[in-house]
């Protein structure tokens, strides 16, 4: 099954998108910062990251340009999870590298339905 | 896939109440003017985490506030919006109704929607700029587009291009082309025409286009979905196709209306009235867990190493049983310093709330105070924890309010205006040390002296040294101040303080010196679980008294014993007059001898009063473990707990406390009186 990382400064946001990826089947690997997660993406592969953008030491968006930096990263779906309905971030998001986004606030199903769409 | 979200709600409100701790620490380290950018990004993040933590677990009151609050920080934070002092109190008074919020929706009850709306109305003037309160800002969520249905009947012709690099974002045209397939009848046809020859090939670079039909009623918005994310990153051009009339109509498969999860999530789930689940948890680290499951794991080698010995066991091996007690022993005791290291927190968790309460203090008393903390990573037992905040909570209002004096008069004595207060924390031996100290004026050991004259507790003729004096303030009742002010209040403080800290096995010492300041010293047992006892033999019983109690012990002579009518005797210790208590007589044991020449008298104190037990033999000290007897039993006056001794034997700790109570009962009289009489006979 699919391995996915999950990266947010948020205990309660993590918990609730690892149970309910989990409860579908993914296999979750969990980093609370950008930092963390480039840590963990640098010694596996997963085949899609889920990153929000607000986070302390390394935030989304730098985290996207970094794993898009490591070669088996290049192709990788990456999503980013933000309030920020305001375009600037996505753009932002956009070039550094990301595939898509969930603006939150959203409910499992929406999240799995993006997550099935991009994983197929 | 119904899951349900109240179960994230728990940690969504210790999280948040978390943030709410470090933004609040965050806005008090705040300068005005253009603002440090970790401190704001701090600040900025927790508002942000709790707004979209509110959206997601399906409390909008949350949402709809903190998104004033983060918009005005983002102001902030790109500085549009300056940071002045009324900014930062009125930041501050908003993360008092966002805990009060938290709290509110945790606990099921009310909120205070006034109040909520005051500072929101207050935080958008600031956030639009003074005078100009904008029209209420738009909705505050942009629900994920529910499109605007006006379907186009025949569907799509697209042409859709992207651009070489459109593969690096991750983005699958497959995927796309899957998605579109679920709103109708698609056909693709790919152009391949800037394909190069396969050794010009570079395999990360799209060369593809393609021209795709859509066939069915979708509407232009749902198409222009599909293709958000890689909007930019292609070139796509959307043509309307002419409705099928005579075609018999291309059987449109109705479309999964993408709006159905919108609907799931714009319908706030109501809260049932919240099962309280406060679960008194412990956050621990992870070193001290894995050192703990380490620990374990050498106990289970140990107990395998001595089970084995015990098959064929003989003489020979006696060295070897003996290896494995002795590192038995060793486990155990790491196992038990593991464990308890598990209880301690950082004192951080006590003294976390104070630099906002002096900030405020000080604003309100018109003082300007800096607030300096060491040692706040100095571990601390939970329960000890929990029960110091108060004391040191007056200590520090004290400080402000008594201590510290105003500018002006700081100017006077030749000191800096800005005053100071400083907590200390560190370990001393197996106790650990707080230390509130200022840079005030200092206690006035005449103004002390004169009141303690006023209330008879210092004979007139009496001058004692500095420390007696200063330790008056201890008393119950007494108060030197002037007036009495909202702060700190009468005199009801400083014994309450003393009475807290000694309830903790602790005490609490005041240095003063006149003119620049004071120090309080508390002392407090790392543990409440284990006590420093000293066993003692009644009869056939063993009972422990606690080490911190025990002031001397001697051996009694019969002729001090005075015994006057209708009262506890006494025992003429020196110049003073102690009751005395035969515990046997208390607990009903046949003591040794009947005259306690053989005895011995354990010289105890409570709250500042003496009491005297006759005891049979003093037998080892050593820790024990307390076990409570209001669980395992049930509460016996004058015992404070029970604790298993090494042969297996319940012994009884003594409350010092509840045994003076109980030789107050006893005698029918109080010992308070038989001290001031004793005191007279004395003198």
């Amino acid at each position: 099954m699919a391995s996915i990382l999950a990266v947010d400064d948020s205990a309660s946001m993590r918990q609730m998108v690892t149970f309910t990826l989990q409860g579908a089947g993914y296999e979750v690997v969990e980093a609370q910062d950008g930092e963390q997660a480039l840590g963990i993406a640098q010694s596996t592969k997963v085949n899609l990251v889920l990153t929000d953008v607000n986070m302390p030491k390394m935030d989304g968006i730098a985290l996207i340009g970094a794993l898009r930096a490591l070669p088996h990263y290049k192709f990788t779906p990456i999503l980013m999870l933000t309030t920020e309905s305001a375009p600037e971030k996505k753009h932002e998001g956009k070039a550094a590298g990301a595939t898509g986004w969930i603006v939150k606030p959203f409910n499992p199903d929406q999240l799995l339905a993006t997550i099935k769409k991009v994983l197929g | 896939m119904a899951i349900d979200m109240t179960q994230f709600r728990q940690v969504f409100f210790e999280e948040s109440l978390e943030g709410l701790d470090a933004m609040e620490s965050s806005l008090l380290q705040l300068e005005e003017g253009t603002p440090a950018e970790e401190t704001i990004n701090t600040i900025f993040r927790a508002a942000h985490s709790i707004k979209g933590g509110g959206g997601t677990f399906g409390f909008q009151e949350l949402t709809s506030f903190t998104h004033v609050l983060e918009s005005l920080l983002d102001e902030m934070r790109s500085g549009r919006c300056l940071v002045t002092q009324e900014a930062i109190s009125l930041l501050l008074q908003a993360v008092d109704v966002l805990r009060g919020m938290l709290v509110a929706l945790q606990a099921g009850t009310v909120l205070d929607q006034p109040r909520v709306t005051e500072i929101q109305t207050q935080l958008e003037a600031l956030w639009h700029g003074p005078g100009a309160i904008a029209p209420h800002p738009p909705a505050v969520l942009e629900t994920a587009g529910a499109p605007a249905l006006s379907p186009v009947l025949g569907g799509w012709h697209i042409a859709f291009h992207p651009c070489p690099t459109m593969l690096q974002t991750g983005n699958d045209p497959v995927r796309l082309f899957r998605e579109l397939e679920t709103l109708g009848t698609l056909t693709v046809r790919v152009d391949m025409t800037r394909l190069p020859a396969l050794a010009d090939l570079d395999p990360e670079i799209c060369y593809l286009a393609w021209e795709l039909t859509l066939h069915g009623a979708v509407c232009r918005e749902q198409v222009s979905a599909v293709f958000e994310w890689v909007e930019g990153d292609c070139a796509l051009s959307l043509t309307p196709l002419a409705a099928p009339q005579s075609s018999g109509g291309v059987p449109s498969p109705p479309s999964p209306e993408p709006a159905t999860g919108v609907e799931q999530c714009t319908g706030v789930e109501r809260r049932q009235p919240t099962v309280t689940t406060d679960t008194n948890s412990i956050r621990v680290n992870i070193a001290k867990i894995d050192a703990l499951i380490n620990t374990v794991g050498e106990l289970v080698i140990t107990q395998a190493m001595l089970s084995q010995l015990r098959d064929g066991f003989d003489m020979r091996h006696l060295d070897k049983l003996r290896d494995g007690l002795d590192q038995l022993e060793r486990n155990t005791r790491e196992l038990q310093e593991s464990i308890m290291s598990i209880r301690m927190l950082p004192i951080s968790f006590a003294l976390n709330r104070f630099p906002r309460l002096v900030h405020d203090l000080g604003q309100q008393l018109g003082k300007t105070v800096q607030l300096t903390i060491s040692g706040e990573e100095t571990e601390l037992d939970k329960t000890v924890m929990e029960k110091i905040g108060d004391p040191l909570l007056h200590l520090v209002r004290n400080a402000l309010d008594h201590g510290i004096e105003p500018p002006v008069r700081r100017r006077e004595a030749g000191k800096p205006a800005l005053g100071c207060l400083h907590l200390h924390a560190y370990h001393q031996g197996g106790a650990i040390v707080i230390e509130v100290s200022d840079d005030g004026a200092g206690l006035n050991r005449d103004k002390i002296l004169r009141k303690a004259r006023e209330q008879g507790l210092v004979g007139e003729d009496e001058t004692p040294p500095d420390d007696q004096v200063y330790a008056l303030i201890f008393q119950a009742g007494f108060s030197t101040a002037e007036t009495i002010s909202e702060i700190s209040g009468r005199g009801v403080g400083m014994d309450v303080v003393r009475r807290n800290i000694k309830d903790l096995g602790g005490t609490i010492d005041v240095f003063s010196a006149g003119g620049s300041g004071t120090i309080f010293t508390i002392r407090l047992p790392l543990t409440l679980a284990i006590l420093d006892g000293q066993l003692v033999r009644v009869g056939g019983e063993i009972y422990i008294i606690p080490l911190v109690a025990i002031i001397e012990s001697v051996q009694i002579d019969t002729t001090l014993i005075h015994t006057v009518a209708g009262q506890s005797p006494l025992y003429k210790l020196r110049d003073d007059y102690i009751p005395i208590v035969r515990l046997g007589d208390l607990f009903c044991i046949q003591q040794d001898g009947g005259t306690g020449s053989e005895n011995l008298l354990m010289v105890v104190e409570s709250a500042g009063q003496k009491l005297g037990l006759i005891v049979d033999a003093l037998l080892d000290q050593q820790q024990v473990v307390i076990k409570s007897l209001e669980t395992n039993f049930r509460r016996i006056e004058g015992l404070s707990g029970a604790s298993i001794l090494g042969d297996g034997t319940v012994a009884l700790i003594l409350d010092i406390a509840g045994l003076l109570r109980l030789a107050q009962y006893r005698a029918g009289t109080s010992i308070g009186l038989q001290r001031a009489e004793t005191g007279r006979q004395a003198a």
